[in-house]
């Protein structure tokens, strides 16, 4: 019952960083039915200036402002300067091609991808890099026979609650009524006054900005961080979307949740070598039966 | 000229014969020309544009997105390794049947997930490519030799007696298969096969109230596609001497679709420059060192900005493309 329990977290840990990954992934999907590529490579952009921050700002941060001062200014630094390299990126590759329609900007979305994955090799080099050890004491709780490190702890706390603010973001505000209008019908919902550059604006902000503080999160996880390592979580946030149904942005979160909880219990129950055999296996049953995802509606088709 | 007639190309390069005439002189001619590390560099070109073929004919022909199709490749690949190391099946021998075993793979799995739509079909085809990239990594039956892959896999022979073994010969072996698939495809392009592929892909609704069994085609094709691709897995096993899961990724499958894309969907010659820019490039580029991969990525995006619809869209494309590039269905921006 405990290993059930702590699997039950450690999935949780995990499918929250793919759910905040997927929910960035999720918005640029539904807006512009763009498969985004680049937005793995975001997320290892954000890891390594926290990682920058965190190392070489240590010094002067922390006795300023503390240990967890110096982390939340990493989180902070890292998701402004992707938000604005989230920008960059659309102005510069793609919006140029949306009128040429969504199969040219799968190719420069992968173009994109190659560019960010190859400046960081440059910058950073091709080693893998360490964040720094005990940023967060090294302190364990016990919870009625659970172990949990106070690492774990502060990052569930901190995706959940991130989850939640976006949750309310999109289901309460006006922007996130805008953003799920315009998934659902852009032509229309233009009509309706709203002003489709600033959707894509905030969501080429929101999300590389959400993607940076994932990563500062993994790497404080993990501890090892590598410039492909966007590439598999990138994969994985995708996974997340189209299970919880395209353009269905609760359902990208559940869909990351989901996906992380199935693949520790792939890891424990059956084994770890084949534990991404089990989650895409799953994928596909899911698939074969709910064609348009788990929370996805069934659209009518055109005739 | 009767030749053209039989092979219909006067309809497919109209009034380029000339030009076709000089590409065929320059292939030629260049293997003699210059050293084995070029060759092999030739070689892997015509490894590229095998692929692209076979991705086209899902992609471009249908109109299916395939994300994993490197899993047929490795299919192809890993048959022909495994039945040459245990059994010492000749390699020539072998390249029909990893074509079969690619095909019947494709038609096992392809089967119950066929009646997905756009992007759902997106994700489990790379899911299915990534599962067969795992298993081979976790050795299933001792028969896949885990991340080390198999070793020491013979030459293809002639009858015993001519081998093949040196750059030269393999560059020759590669485009003579590319050659033929290449006369095949286009004969297939004409055909009801064809026509038919080209309908679904236009308008599915319409294809199948017109009599079309839309789930044979399109089974068809991930069958056809998935055998050219085996046909290529036998071909790289053979010359590299061993596989590994590596040569299998995500990343290969999207080199392939980059190919199709970059050249023009549904268009041979375009896919041809689609594998020429992805297999060259980098090695054009090999003085920049690291910043290589940095201008490979620009040259994508400039590429799509300034020519969409690939280097060499198909002729008639103009307008049918325009309904698929839009979306599926629904207007887009």
């Amino acid at each position: 019952m405990e290993v059930f329990l702590e699997q039950i977290i450690n999935g949780l840990t995990i499918g929250s960083f793919y759910a905040l990954i997927a929910l960035g992934y999720s918005m640029v999907y539904g807006v512009l039915k763009l498969i985004n590529f680049a937005h793995g490579d975001f997320f290892t952009l954000g890891s390594y200036l926290g990682y920058t921050v965190l190392v070489f700002g240590s010094a002067i941060i922390t006795t300023h402002f503390g240990l967890w001062g110096g982390l939340i200014i990493a989180m902070i630094i890292a998701s402004l300067c992707l938000a604005c390299v989230g920008v960059a990126v659309e102005r510069a590759a793609y919006r140029p091609i949306y009128p040429a329609g969504r199969l040219p900007a799968v190719v420069s979305a992968l173009g994109a991808s190659i560019f960010l994955q190859n400046t960081i090799m440059v910058i950073w080099g091709p080693r893998y890099q360490a964040y720094p050890a005990k940023l967060i004491p090294n302190f364990h709780i016990q919870l009625g026979g659970i172990h949990l490190s106070l690492l774990q702890l502060v990052i569930l706390i901190l995706s959940f609650c991130l989850l939640g603010i976006l949750y309310w973001i999109i289901q309460k505000t006006t922007f996130g009524a805008a953003v799920r209008a315009t998934a659902l019908d852009k032509d229309t919902a233009s009509l309706m006054g709203i002003n489709f550059n600033k959707v894509i604006f905030f969501i080429f902000t929101l999300g590389p900005a959400l993607g940076a503080l994932t990563g500062v999160m993994v790497g404080m996880y993990y501890r090892q961080i590598s410039f492909t390592m966007g590439w598999n979580y990138g994969l994985k946030a995708f996974t997340a979307t189209i299970l919880g149904g395209i353009g269905n942005l609760p359902g990208a979160m559940f869909g990351g949740l989901i996906l992380g909880v199935l693949e520790m219990f792939g890891a424990a129950y059956i084994s770890a070598a084949w534990k991404d055999v089990f989650v895409f296996l799953i994928l596909i049953l899911v698939l074969i039966f709910r064609p348009n995802g788990l929370f996805g509606e069934k659209l009518a088709e055109k005739v | 000229m009767k030749y053209s007639k039989i092979l219909n190309i006067d309809r497919f390069f109209g009034s380029h014969q000339t030009a076709l005439f000089i590409v065929f002189g320059i292939f030629f001619i260049y293997p003699f020309s210059v050293s084995n590390y070029y060759i092999d560099i030739g070689f892997f070109f015509g490894i590229y544009a095998l692929l692209g073929l076979s991705l086209n004919i899902v992609l471009g022909e249908v109109g299916l997105f395939d994300l994993g199709h490197a899993g047929f490749y490795a299919i192809g690949a890993y048959t022909t390794a495994i039945l040459n190391t245990k059994f010492g099946i000749p390699i020539l021998v072998l390249l029909p049947v990893s074509a079969v075993a690619a095909g019947l793979f494709a038609y096992i799995v392809c089967s119950p997930i066929i009646h997905l739509k756009g992007d759902y079909l997106c994700i489990v085809t790379i899911g299915l490519g990534e599962i067969v990239r795992l298993a081979l990594i976790n050795n299933p039956f001792d028969l896949t030799g885990g991340p080390n892959g198999v070793f020491g896999i013979d030459f293809p022979s002639l009858g015993g007696s001519f081998i093949i073994d040196t750059s030269l010969e393999y560059y020759f072996l590669i485009w003579i298969v590319v050659i033929l698939s290449i006369f095949g495809l286009i004969r297939l392009q004409r055909s009801r096969i064809g026509r038919a592929w080209n309908f679904i892909r236009e308008d599915e609704v319409a294809a199948g109230a017109s009599g079309i069994d839309v789930r044979h085609y399109k089974l068809l094709a991930f069958v056809i596609g998935a055998a050219l691709a085996g046909v290529a897995g036998n071909i790289y096993a053979s010359k590299l001497m061993c596989v590994s899961p590596e040569s299998f990724t995500f990343w290969e499958s999207c080199l392939m679709f980059c190919i199709v894309l970059i050249g023009g969907m549904g268009s041979i010659p375009g896919v041809i420059i689609g594998a020429a820019f992805i297999s060259l490039f980098p090695e054009i580029f090999r003085p920049f060192a690291m910043y290589r991969m940095l201008i490979f990525g620009t040259v994508m995006i400039l590429m799509m900005m300034f020519r969409p619809g690939g280097a060499w869209p198909r002729k008639r494309g103009g307008i049918e493309f325009k309904s698929l590039i839009a979306g599926t269905g629904r207007k887009h921006v």
